[in-house]
């Protein structure tokens, strides 16, 4: 068991961990929570030894430790799974479990594959998985790719696995899968750290829960014995009142229309209608074509075929230019790698889709920029320390608020949200509804796509379900619930 | 955070500290480096190449490359100069060589975007085309026989308010791209298209018109760098300009723009231009030898990337 007490940490005077205590049984799974910059990812990197301590102990099993490396907290088992998962993808499945402790003839360095790779069997048929040890590994599914890391992590002896958003990119079905693994693991005495934001999964599968808030421990819970509005108010220090904010809103005529819109490959004969003023709902596994349906209305996709209307006149999205143009905003799914330029400042992020409104004749006006950057950090409460600050350095709600500004700055008529609140803690996650219910309010077409389910029941006021490419279902606010969506997003097949 | 803006000031400044200690350790093994002879001297063979390495900034805030610059210089050179022996008017032939200039590098562009060709790949094909063209167009001898234009004359050797008019073209260069990377949207979309083009083009930027402009404009850049050098030579080389794109990606990176993309500035690259133009000037000043002189460039830039490094690690 790992006991951990009187934990603090300062970067450059910067407080970020203060008197903080963490406890880790045998065979149990521990959630740390806290909204993003709480300290729960710096405490994990003082468990595994990337950082150092300023302050505090850290017990292992009775015994003090000092860990000046993380090859220090892997001698004791301590092994941490990254949110962005360590797989080389050109690698096989073999090369990867064995990557940096490669099973040598002697000191050769010369390999033995074929031993290697019958252990790789050995170890994944042990956490349920066959798969050729010869496949590369880009080419599975990244749930699979999250269980080659948990193998991975066993092979080498791991007695304490931090997990650090290890859902974020899974399937439900994968999240099943996972689940399933980690309790087996815990069966056998293995002790996990669940780091997520996402509440369900919490309740269903860890035993108990730590919860930290500005660099402090506020304090430690059995699951059995607290609920979700206990935690919510431990984590963010006040009632947060209702999780999803009403709305007010007039729903008007058709906004936008999609007729039998088809991208070869990737869906059929997708047809709906938005309205003004409604929130429209998209659910749908993982990989069901959402993103790309929203991708090809906003003209970053070619449609094979299909039409798309706009009050009722028939447009053509040839670029996301043409969209624009047409006041459709996209809020995209991965802000890293879609949404910002994050060497960028906040300032240049926001104003990029704006620059024609910034600028005349192609010379950019300083004050107008200027003016429409400080309104909408203001509004969204993006949380910086100016406008010249990085994007980089954001947290994820913040960085999440930007995109939202940068799309604002359009002032579109129709606004595409692509997962708009992942990865974001769950004070952020309130003011994006927030300001997602005032855009409703005054008349913004908004389609939402999302794999909260939780999230699309709370907001939406109708859903379209999708399954690998095709729209199977539409559901309404009154008969909107978790089971009813899964069936039409499974097709049909009863989820337990 | 609050150290976040003074961070990037002191690498910014790094490169012009290394050049003022490069001018006083120079100024002090031979003094007759501070002459105004020898300055101006020294300006004007950086003028030819900061000129090309203003145009290979924009490139690479883009995230490319081009390779081609040399060669570009090389035929436009020609043609210029050809033009010129056949009687054309001067101002008239500056203008078809800065027009041809840009055609050149606007093909580098359309092969890399439309052609989704890579950057090293497509404009290392045109440099040996562009440069393959010079020779078949000289037949491989100078042109030398240029007639005489004194107002073509005046663009490599002459003086304007007792400056050499090379100077003063790559200072009014300078200002204008200076202006137009800082001060203007299509600035704002070089950066961006170089720090993230998946995000700029989800936000409504036509990220492969800015990247053909982009090439353009190094190309007319190598052009306008062409008619000072065979103003000033009153002959043009067909193997004029070559390894000029090693000298320029040198002074970009020498001025702290990053080789991926999104990140640096265009008054890193006249100050990389300006350490590269000294330390030759220098060396030959002090009396190294050429050879030795390859091997002390090329340790300056490791040094100068090294310790770029350094501070953003």
């Amino acid at each position: 068991m790992i006991q951990m007490s009187g934990i603090s940490k300062a970067f450059n005077g910067n407080v970020v961990l203060e008197n903080v205590q963490f406890e880790l049984a045998k065979g149990e799974i521990h959630a740390l929570m806290g909204e993003n910059g709480a300290g729960k990812s710096t405490m994990m990197k003082i468990l595994s030894g990337i950082y150092t301590k300023d302050a505090g102990e850290i017990m292992v099993d009775g015994e003090t430790v000092q860990f000046k490396s993380p090859k220090d907290a892997e001698k004791l088992g301590i092994v941490v799974i990254h949110q962005e998962l360590n797989m080389l993808p050109d690698l096989t499945v073999a090369q990867n479990l064995f990557l940096g402790k490669e099973l040598t003839y002697g000191k050769t360095g010369i390999l033995k594959t074929r031993q290697m790779e019958k252990e790789a069997i050995k170890l994944l048929s042990k956490l349920g998985l066959t798969i050729n040890p010869r496949t590369r590994t880009g080419d599975l599914s990244v749930g699979k790719q999250q269980i080659i890391e948990i193998a991975k992590a066993i092979a080498s002896d791991a007695k304490y696995i931090v997990m650090d958003e290890p859902t974020a990119a899974l399937t439900d079905r994968e999240i099943e899968t996972l689940f399933k693994t980690v309790n087996e693991l815990k069966a056998k005495g293995i002790s996990f750290v669940y780091i997520s934001h996402r509440m369900e999964e919490i309740f269903a599968i860890c035993d108990r829960i730590t919860i930290l808030r500005d660099g402090q421990y506020v304090g430690v819970r059995n699951i059995p014995e607290t609920n979700f509005d206990e935690i919510v108010a431990m984590m963010v220090g006040r009632e947060l009142g209702e999780r999803f904010p009403e709305r007010n809103c007039k729903i008007g005529e058709t906004k936008l229309e999609v007729r039998n819109l088809t991208v070869n490959g990737l869906f059929q004969d997708i047809s709906f209608k938005l309205k003004k003023g409604e929130v429209l709902g998209v659910a749908g596994l993982m990989g069901s074509g959402r993103t790309e349906v929203a991708q090809t209305i906003f003209g970053y996709r070619k449609l094979s075929n299909g039409e798309i209307f706009i009050d009722g006149k028939k447009i053509n999205v040839k670029s996301p230019i043409d969209a624009m143009k047409h006041g459709i905003g996209f809020v995209t799914e991965d802000r890293k790698t879609e949404g910002l330029v994050l060497d960028f400042s906040i300032k240049d992020n926001i104003s990029l889709a704006n620059l024609e409104k910034c600028s005349s004749s192609g010379i950019m006006k300083k004050e107008h920029e200027n003016s429409m950057v400080a309104k909408y950090i203001k509004d969204l409460k993006i949380r910086t320390s100016g406008p010249e600050q990085s994007a980089k350095s954001l947290s994820g709600g913040n960085q999440q608020k930007v995109v939202i500004a940068k799309w604002l700055g359009t002032e579109p008529e129709i606004l595409i949200l692509d997962e708009p609140t992942r990865g974001v803690d769950i004070g952020a996650k309130k003011e994006i509804y927030h300001i997602i219910n005032q855009l409703a309010e005054s008349g913004v077409a908004i389609l939402m796509i999302s794999s909260e389910l939780p999230e699309v029941i709370g907001m939406a006021d109708r859903v379209i379900v999708m399954q690998e490419g095709k729209l199977t279902g539409e559901v309404n606010k009154e008969h909107m619930t978790q089971e009813v969506i899964m069936q039409y997003a499974t097709g049909g097949e009863q989820v337990v | 955070m609050s150290n976040y803006k003074s961070k990037e000031l002191v690498s910014k400044l790094g490169p012009l500290f290394g050049l003022i200690l490069l001018i006083i350790i120079v100024s002090i093994l031979n003094p007759s480096f501070l002459s105004i002879a020898n300055i101006f001297n020294v300006l004007r063979q950086v003028s030819i190449s900061a000129i090309i390495a203003f145009g290979m900034t924009f490139v690479i805030l883009t995230g490319g490359i081009d390779l081609s610059v040399g060669s570009t210089l090389a035929l436009t050179g020609a043609i210029a100069a050809s033009l010129l022996s056949s009687g054309m008017d001067p101002f008239l032939t500056i203008g078809i060589s800065l027009i041809i200039g840009l055609i050149l590098g606007a093909i580098n562009g359309v092969i890399i975007t439309k052609g989704k060709v890579a950057p090293f790949i497509a404009t290392l094909a045109t440099m040996t085309i562009y440069r393959g063209l010079t020779l078949v167009f000289t037949d491989g001898r100078p042109i030398s026989d240029l007639g005489n234009h004194y107002s073509f004359q005046l663009f490599g050797k002459g003086y304007f308010l007792g400056f050499p008019v090379p100077v003063v073209t790559m200072v009014i260069a300078f200002i204008v791209l200076y202006f137009i990377l800082q001060k203007t949207t299509f600035g704002r979309r070089v950066y961006a298209v170089g720090g993230n083009e998946e995000a700029a083009k989800l936000s409504g930027i036509n990220t492969d018109r800015v990247k053909i402009a982009v090439y353009a404009i190094t190309g007319l850049l190598a052009s306008l760098a062409a008619l000072i050098l065979t103003s000033r030579l009153n002959s043009a080389q067909p193997t004029a300009g070559q390894s000029y794109e090693l000298d320029a990606i040198a002074a970009v990176v020498l001025g702290g723009t990053s080789l991926n993309g999104g990140k640096g500035w265009i008054i890193g690259t006249l100050i990389g231009a300006l350490i590269i133009g000294v330390l030759n000037n220098g060396m030959n000043l002090i009396g190294v030898s050429s050879f030795w002189q390859q091997v002390v460039k090329g340790i300056v830039i490791l040094i100068a990337v090294l310790m770029d490094r350094k501070k953003t690690a």
